[in-house]
């Protein structure tokens, strides 16, 4: 695919010499490939074209086209004319993915030398997947990612899962609403309080509500305040992660968010939680019309289609506002998740108050890579991930909102590269400002990653699901959880969770 | 005692075993072993599965509401596709056309056509808020209420299935003897009478052949629920073969999920068959 890299270009080649070690200088000319320059790297276009694998076959199994898909249909496919190798590349659904991948590992097969997965299936996946080797952990790409997300990688101290893309939820937000003198104004008469981007879920709600059901816009349609994933099997779990984070979540309180570290009994149902679903039932009257079965798709297409004044989830809703042909681009803005002033301290057993919200940033699920353990071919297979991975990839990868791919690299908060994109100065700083301050939060919450984390995170979107239904309160529908989850740590065994759990607890207590 | 001709019978037993028994069996097996995400393989751990299937309350509720939306969609379809039939049957006016016209939404594939509906019942941007809001009706929550979402699944199974309903009856009406409706006929019976006297009670052994195939189709509604709704909200629309699935593919409890396809295999038995019996005894007037 041909896509022509901006003006930043000079500022990114800068960026990336800086950060990296040299390497083998490109004499060749690469832009057959698509790109304008092969950047310096550890596996830049040079590099991998001297290696050569003809005669090998690489097995890759990723995402369907275009998530993922389809960057890595296109790096494969370089990667094979660089190298000759031939590389077979299945797609599969999402919804089929953790099977495909599974049944093979479980049945002793080696299907695919090269996985691209959800990185919160570590818990299940890590017996069988090979160690990032040296040359590649010490890779100039590898140096470049952020240390969250080199420890989303990493299991037991090992890295085993080889970064290729960065996600976290943040607020996103209509600055020509909040900015609207007469839109202030009509706030402050229905709130007796400022229009300010909402600091807290309870100021979120307030004001989704406000802005809900009249045509705010001027486009001849009503507007509403909120879009969020609320479908119960459409990644639902992780919107209701990021509502109950902020009260359950104490800053003072380690040792488990999901489950007490020590006793691996379940804190589903513990106040914090209920309190955060409470406030997601509540946050349905403004909704869209249909708000409450919105997958991910209706929520990057409400809020990137205008429809709604604000949102959180990944990435995919700004990149989609922030479209060339988005009639709403440069009117948004990126801010941290909304936090909470009064959090459940679960050592105490009492809600602790604070005067600045505590914010606890919800480092999501995202895309990862690995390598399996049986694979005859992981040299190819890790030089495939590092020529995926490498900076002129990267930068090419990231420009293109369909990919999937989203910054994890400290060179990717640089607002020049998303400046010149087309974005506005103000808009491209709080995008890379808010990502940026999340990875230096002391206080953030990940992923469930132990194994059987579907059956865990499958029975919470039910839990959720019930009481935004309205078949059951919050409370009840979070004991019902809670006992579900009592239920799987029975049934895979307290301590081989407990010793999965520790890696996660160890990330959320800034224990590296 | 065996003779040589009995071996030429092998390659067929053999088939049969290999592609009925032989799942079957593994089934079972692997119903009474505990193989999920994590522990791989066939330990054995007796009746734990079964015990836990009693105790599964969401799985009963959603045998209750498979129930219910069975009896609702097939009824609709029986009635519309009997319907249907009689009409095209009576040499209407350009009957070839319909009969080819009312065919097309079961030659359709499931799940795309759910990707289809699902955008119809948008309720931001479907065309079926659109055309309700021309007569001053809606928004109408398609999918985002209970009532909303199994109306929804309804209407669509209705509509992929009646045209298989209409096609069995159609065929059961055209192989009628004549004889009867001529003597209805001599008689002065009026068409309503001719229908609940003649045609009806002739078309009893056809119909409950195409009530009980639909009964069995409708019983494992999947697609339309997986595309439409997830099984939501709440669990509104949750039916057995979707819950099924989330267990054994996407939770990876293949054990307990095999225990429960083989649970609920033996439900569907049971209850078809005594469903057979009571249509055969009341429309037939016997038991087999």
């Amino acid at each position: 695919m041909k896509t022509t890299l901006t003006g930043s270009i000079s500022a990114l080649a800068i960026v990336a010499a800086g950060i990296i070690q040299p390497t083998i200088a490109s004499a060749e000319d690469y832009t057959k490939f698509g790109i304008d320059a092969d950047l310096p790297g550890t596996c830049n276009y040079a590099a991998i074209d001297a290696k050569d694998y003809s005669g090998e076959t690489l097995y890759v199994i990723t995402h369907a086209i275009p998530v993922i898909g389809e960057p890595t249909a296109l790096h494969a496919e370089q990667f094979a004319e660089l190298t000759g190798a031939e590389v077979n590349v299945v797609h599969v659904p999402f919804g089929d993915l953790f099977q495909r991948i599974m049944i093979p590992f479980q049945s002793g097969q080696n299907a695919y030398d090269v996985l691209f997965y959800a990185s919160l299936w570590i818990g299940d996946f890590n017996r069988f997947l090979a160690p990032v080797p040296e040359t590649y952990a010490t890779s100039s790409g590898m140096s470049d990612v952020t240390d969250s997300f080199k420890g989303v990688a990493t299991w037991n101290g090992q890295m085993i899962q080889y970064p290729m893309d960065g996600d976290r939820h943040y607020l996103k937000y209509r600055t020509d609403v909040f900015e609207n003198p007469e839109m202030q104004a009509k706030f402050k008469d229905a709130t007796g309080r400022d229009l300010t981007v909402p600091a807290t879920w309870e100021e979120y709600n307030e004001v989704a509500s406000v802005f809900s059901g009249f045509d705010w816009d001027g486009d001849g349609e009503p507007n509403f305040g909120s879009a969020e994933v609320a479908k119960r099997d459409d990644l639902m779990f992780s919107a209701f992660i990021s509502r109950a984070a902020p009260y359950a979540k104490h800053p003072d309180v380690g040792g488990g968010f999901f489950f007490d570290i020590e006793t691996m009994e379940p804190l589903i149902n513990t106040p914090g939680f209920v309190r955060g679903l409470e406030l997601f039932v509540e946050a349905q009257q403004a909704f869209p019309p249909g708000g409450t079965s919105f997958g991910l798709g209706d929520e990057i297409f409400s809020f990137g289609g205008g429809q709604t004044l604000m949102s959180y989830s990944w990435d995919d809703a700004f990149i989609q506002a922030q479209q060339e042909d988005s009639r709403i681009r440069n009117a948004v803005g990126a801010a941290p998740l909304p936090g909470a002033r009064e959090v459940w301290n679960r050592e105490t057993g009492q809600w602790d108050s604070f005067e600045e919200p505590n914010r606890a940033p919800y480092m999501t699920w995202g895309w990862s890579s690995a390598v399996s353990k049986g694979s005859k071919n992981q040299e190819m297979a890790f030089d495939f991930l590092c020529f995926f991975s490498n900076e002129t990839n990267t930068f090419h990868d990231l420009q293109i909102g369909r990919f999937g791919v989203n910054p994890y690299r400290d060179s990717h908060f640089d607002s020049a590269f998303w400046q010149g994109l087309g974005w506005d100065a103000d808009v491209a700083d709080s995008y890379v400002t808010t990502l940026s301050e999340m990875e230096d939060s002391k206080n953030r919450v990940y992923d469930l990653r132990v194994p059987g984390v579907g059956q865990f995170m499958s029975s919470m979107a039910n839990g959720v699901a019930e009481a935004l239904a309205g078949q059951k309160t919050a409370q009840e529908a979070l004991d019902g959880v809670a006992k579900e989850w009592s239920d799987i740590v029975d049934r895979i065994g307290a301590d081989r969770l407990k010793e999965a759990y520790a890696n996660v607890v160890r990330l959320e207590d800034n224990e590296g | 005692m065996l003779k040589p001709k009995h071996f030429f019978l092998l390659p067929a037993l053999l088939t049969l075993a290999a592609i009925i028994l032989f799942p079957l069996i593994f089934t079972v097996r692997v119903s009474f072993s505990s193989w999920d995400v994590y522990q791989a393989g066939l330990d054995f751990i007796g009746g734990r599965n079964y015990a836990r299937l009693l105790e599964d309350t969401r799985f009963w509720e959603s045998l209750l509401r498979l129930s219910g939306m069975s009896f609702i969609t097939v009824t609709l379809q029986y009635v519309l596709g009997f319907a249907l039939a009689l009409a095209v049957w009576k040499n209407m006016v350009g009957g070839r056309v319909f009969r080819v016209l009312f065919l097309v939404p079961m030659m359709t594939t499931p799940v795309v056509m759910s990707v289809i509906w699902r955008t119809v019942f948008h309720e931001s941007l479907g065309p079926a808020n659109d055309l309700l809001s021309m007569v001053g009706i809606g928004p109408v929550p398609w999918l985002s209420t209970a009532t909303g979402a199994f109306i929804s699944v309804v209407i669509v199974e209705v509509w992929q299935w009646t045209p298989f309903m209409f096609l069995l009856l159609l065929a059961g009406l055209v192989s009628l003897p004549r004889e009867p409706f001529l003597a209805a006929a001599i008689d002065g019976a009026s068409p309503v009478r001719t229908f609940w006297q003649v045609t009806f009670p002739l078309m009893a052994p056809i119909s409950i052949g195409a009530i009980i195939i639909r009964l069995i189709e409708a019983s494992k509604i999947m697609d339309t629920v997986y595309v439409m709704t997830s099984g939501g909200p709440g669990t509104a629309t949750e039916t057995p073969s979707y819950y099924i699935y989330i267990r054994g593919l996407r939770d990876f409890q293949v054990g307990y999920s095999a225990s429960l396809s083989l649970a609920y295999l033996v439900l569907m038995i049971i209850t078809l068959t005594i469903i057979a019996k009571l249509l055969m005894r009341f429309l037939v007037g016997k038991d087999d």
